[in-house]
């Protein structure tokens, strides 16, 4: 089951950047590439915790702005030589309007 | 559609290399078939050595499993050479009869070892040493016999002849020549060479011209034109090699003494590339793997249809592979004329260096005993760097030029494997080493990706290409001039001059005009183009925020934590009691975590998050500040001390000099950071001799050095000029900066940028007057677009900072 909820319109992400939202789980990045694609990723490096909405957007992915490891934002995996995943949420655009998918945000606050 | 067919003959290191590089660029354009003569995979022929001595087994140096070519959708035939092409056809014919046509082709045939023609060269016991199989058959040969001769002083020679007595075996080495390794080192390195592995068991018979190899069943002595003879159990061969062009030459390819190739790898059949060992190249072939890896880039980009990689040949060197013998040998070694030459003998220690200089430039080296700078040594001659300021104490190496820190590389060959090399990432030794023989790395870029080493602050780089060294044996693979990043085959200076030439103005113009090959570049390249792009055209182009690391997008210094630090800009370091109650009241309303007094005479307030810096910032502009970018590659700082004002010796007012060159130079976006420092007096209490430029004021006038630093390399500066009035200070500092700002590579410091192109030069071109008012001019051009207040600017949207959207509020109701 999933349950979409309009967080912001897109015009308010900047191309090759990132808004942050805030859950109970922590903050999530959503990320807006230069081709208008949307994705939603754990803001937060499995490497040294560095938020991954601050770092540079290329491509489908978004290198850390700490210690520069680059995650495929389509999967979340570290790319190249580094090891490592954060968890990625699923987001669409209707109608220039973002949604994210809540439901895993949202059990995790119910337990 | 169906894919087009590349057909590769020869399975080895340059083949396969050219494989790999394709692959990276084009993944799916062709249908590969691979023809290998060995029975085995892909391995790294320059780590047989070690295999023969026993150091390392035939496993640990396969490159490609068969799991890899299978991975990767190649069709492999191992065992089964290529015996015929059929150019009309367009199709090879293998020994096994297999028939495979092809669009292109590639020939990476290699060499074959030279066998001396004299009476008995085809005994059973008579060996070359190219491929698995001589190793192979060498180890068998030790377990059964005792002797062994190895015809050749060459390098392979040599470490035929150390492994095979790490076999077991008594060996002589016989050579044609009174120099051993005559292709590499001058005489007295040679003969140091011949001392030290004769101590270790080597017998040498120098000058000595083979005339036959004699046995029944198989070899039993060797004899030479002397008449002498030498009973032995097993003959090395290792004379030199040959380019393996038989192939060609039977298909009508047009040969010299390889497969003739043009600067894209292409044969005179335009469906045929060449590469590796087997072709000539501008008149020369190679024998070492880093030309070859240089060769494969090439050949890939055009098999790509990029159409714009060239080959223009390689300057080499050369390690030998001798466990416990340090030598080292580059470029023009022998020098020649208009050469000069610098040594260092002492036989005592058994250490001799020598360069070869030719006009302020290093043109060859060779180093036994003491190799630990060869590394750096090589990247002088690579780059052309200019030696004449440096000149005196180049013999000394790298770490006599004032290195702190790990820019002195200390002997990586001594380090153990604990020993950390990369202070930034924690890298030790051992997993350097680990990667490099388990992943098969062979250049510094693939050690930066695999282990993070080198790939922050960068000064453990020259380290880790010595690591490289030491441990591939041979030379590793160093492309002459490094690209930006995997996003382009273009360097830094390249990028530049065609963003001046080409009238570039933004970022998507860069990607396409110089074929970028990700639509969006990357991390890496995309900083460094926006840096270009504004300084190149300060009036057209876009400043892209978007490709800009988060401290200067954000304009504040991220912490580990994730919060931000804001510095506010006090010019000269002179402030007020209204500035100072103006921080304190910012810092007691956000309740800052620390405030720190920086080097640079401001203040520091830590811990604000995000969404706390436009009201900071609304507070600190509202007093009057401006932001000190502290957090870009920018102009920092101008320290100062108190001068004349105040100070009994101070001869010039430093502080108020100090505050017009804050004012004049703050706000410019330079290649690296940037500061400034301006001293009263010759006591030089502002340290202003290691700063990237410092004003020293004397008596009559005031004196401007430049290219100090005080980081992870400390160095004093260098004299640039004098001047008598202050607004002469200011121009030639003002010059001096757009200077530095035109020409240096991004993250490249004032030092490291004069180091390049000679502190002569640059003094030249802020000399002529003509060009200094020009410079001067298009600095201030510059400073009229980018001399702006990013915080007051930034401050007026703080709903831009704060999250988006806050779901902690719905989850609680």
């Amino acid at each position: 089951m999933t349950a979409f909820l309009d967080i912001a319109a897109l015009d308010d992400i900047p191309r090759q950047g990132a808004r942050v939202v805030k859950t109970m789980i922590g903050c999530i990045a959503v990320f807006r590439t230069a081709e208008d694609q949307l994705f939603a990723l754990e803001d937060r490096c499995p490497h040294k915790g560095g938020p991954l909405s601050e770092g540079i957007v290329h491509g489908t992915s978004v290198t850390c702005p700490l210690h520069a490891w680059v995650f495929d934002m389509n999967t979340g995996q570290a790319q190249g030589a580094d090891e490592g995943a954060v968890q990625t949420y699923p987001v669409r655009l209707e109608a220039g309007r973002v949604l994210l998918d809540v439901t895993r945000l949202a059990r995790r606050s119910a337990a | 559609m169906n894919k087009e067919r590349l057909v590769l003959v020869g399975n080895g290191m340059a083949g396969m290399r050219t494989i790999e590089e394709l692959l990276k660029l084009e993944p799916d354009l062709y249908e590969i078939t691979v023809f290998g003569a060995e029975p085995h995979p892909n391995y790294n022929r320059i780590l047989l050595s070690p295999v023969l001595s026993g150091e390392k087994t035939i496993d640990e140096i396969i490159l490609n499993s068969r799991d890899w070519y299978a991975e990767h959708g190649i069709t492999l035939h191992t065992g089964d050479p290529v015996e015929h092409i059929d150019r009309r056809k367009r199709l090879v014919r293998s020994r096994s009869g297999l028939e495979v046509p092809y669009d292109r082709l590639i020939l990476a045939t290699g060499s074959n070892p030279f066998i001396i023609p004299v009476p008995g060269a085809d005994l059973p016991g008579v060996l070359g040493y190219r491929d698995i199989a001589d190793v192979e058959a060498m180890i068998e040969t030790a377990r059964g016999f005792k002797r062994a001769i190895v015809i050749g002083g060459g390098l392979l020679g040599l470490e035929a002849a150390y492994g095979l007595q790490q076999q077991g075996m008594e060996v002589t080495v016989v050579h044609l020549l009174d120099t051993l390794m005559e292709r590499q080192l001058d005489k007295p390195a040679a003969a140091l060479l011949k001392a030290s592995l004769e101590k270790r068991g080597l017998t040498f018979l120098m000058e000595a011209q083979t005339a036959a190899i004699q046995g029944r069943d198989r070899v039993e002595s060797v004899r030479f034109a002397d008449g002498s003879e030498i009973a032995t159990d097993l003959v090395v061969m290792a004379v030199g090699i040959r380019p393996n062009m038989a192939l060609a030459q039977s298909a009508g390819i047009h040969c010299e003494r390889g497969i003739v190739v043009d600067d894209t790898m292409l044969t005179y059949d335009a469906r045929i590339y060449a590469i590796g060992e087997c072709v000539q190249h501008r008149g020369h072939c190679y024998g070492l793997v880093a030309p070859l890896f240089e060769q494969a880039k090439v050949c890939a980009n055009h098999l790509a249809k990029l159409g714009y990689g060239r080959y223009q040949g390689s300057v080499t060197s050369t390690k030998l592979k001798v466990t416990g013998i340090d030598l080292f040998s580059a470029g023009q070694y022998q020098g020649g004329d208009g050469c000069e030459e610098i040594l260092f003998q002492d036989p005592g220690a058994g250490i001799y260096k020598k360069l070869v200089i030719r006009e302020n430039r290093l043109a060859g080296a060779v180093l036994y005993g003491d190799t630990i700078d060869g590394a750096w040594f090589f990247q002088l001659m690579r780059e052309g760097t200019d030696i004449s300021e440096i000149r005196e104490d180049l013999l000394f190496g790298q770490a006599h030029l004032g290195d702190s820190g790990h820019g002195g590389q200390t002997q990586a060959a001594l380090m153990t494997d604990a020993m950390q090399v990369c202070d930034c990432n924690g890298v030790c030794k051992g997993e350097i080493v680990k990667a490099i023989t388990s992943k098969g790395l062979f250049t510094l870029e693939d050690v930066k990706l695999h282990t993070k080493a080198a790939a922050s602050c960068g000064s453990c780089t020259g380290l880790v290409e010595q690591i490289l060294a030491s441990t591939l044996g041979s030379d590793y693979s160093t492309p002459e001039a490094k690209p930006i990043c995997t996003c382009t085959d273009y360097s830094h200076d390249q990028v530049r001059a065609a963003i001046r030439e080409q009238h570039l103005t933004s970022l998507s113009d860069c990607f396409e005009k110089l074929d970028w090959r990700r639509p969006d570049g990357c991390h890496v390249c995309r900083p460094a183009l926006n840096y270009y792009l504004i300084s190149t055209w300060p009036t057209e182009a876009l400043d892209d925020s978007q490709s800009r690391f988060v401290n200067e997008r954000v304009h504040a210094n991220i912490q580990k934590d994730g919060t931000y630090s804001v510095i506010p800009r006090i010019f000269g370091g002179e402030t007020s009691p209204a500035q100072l109650r103006a921080i304190a009241e910012a810092a007691e309303k956000y309740a800052v975590r620390s405030v720190k007094i920086t080097g640079g005479q401001r203040i520091d307030l830590l811990g604000l998050t995000k969404e706390q810096l436009p009201h900071i910032w609304k507070d600190l502009t509202d007093a009057g500040f401006v932001s000190g970018h502290a957090y870009g590659k920018s102009m920092r700082t101008v320290k100062t001390c108190v001068g004349s004002q105040w100070c009994r010796f101070g001869v010039q007012d430093s502080t108020k000099m100090g505050i017009e060159l804050e004012e004049l130079t703050w706000g410019s976006w330079t290649p690296h950071k940037f500061k400034l420092a301006v001293s009263g007096c010759p006591r030089n209490c502002a340290e202003a001799t290691c700063k990237d430029i410092g004003v020293v004021c004397v008596d009559s006038g005031y004196e401007i050095s430049v290219a100090g630093a005080a980081g992870m390399d400390v160095r004093e500066t260098e004299f640039l000029c004098k001047v008598t009035t202050e607004a002469e200070v200011m121009e030639v500092i003002a010059a001096f900066t757009q200077l530095y700002r035109e020409n240096a590579r991004y993250l490249h410091r004032i030092y490291k940028w004069v180091a390049r192109v000679g502190l002569d030069w640059c003094r030249a071109q802020v000399e002529d007057p003509a060009n200094r008012r020009a410079l001067y001019d298009r600095f201030m051009l510059s400073q009229g677009v980018y001399q702006t207040d990013p915080w007051a600017e930034l401050a007026a949207t703080p709903a831009d900072w704060a999250p988006i959207a806050d779901l902690t509020l719905r989850a609680a109701e």
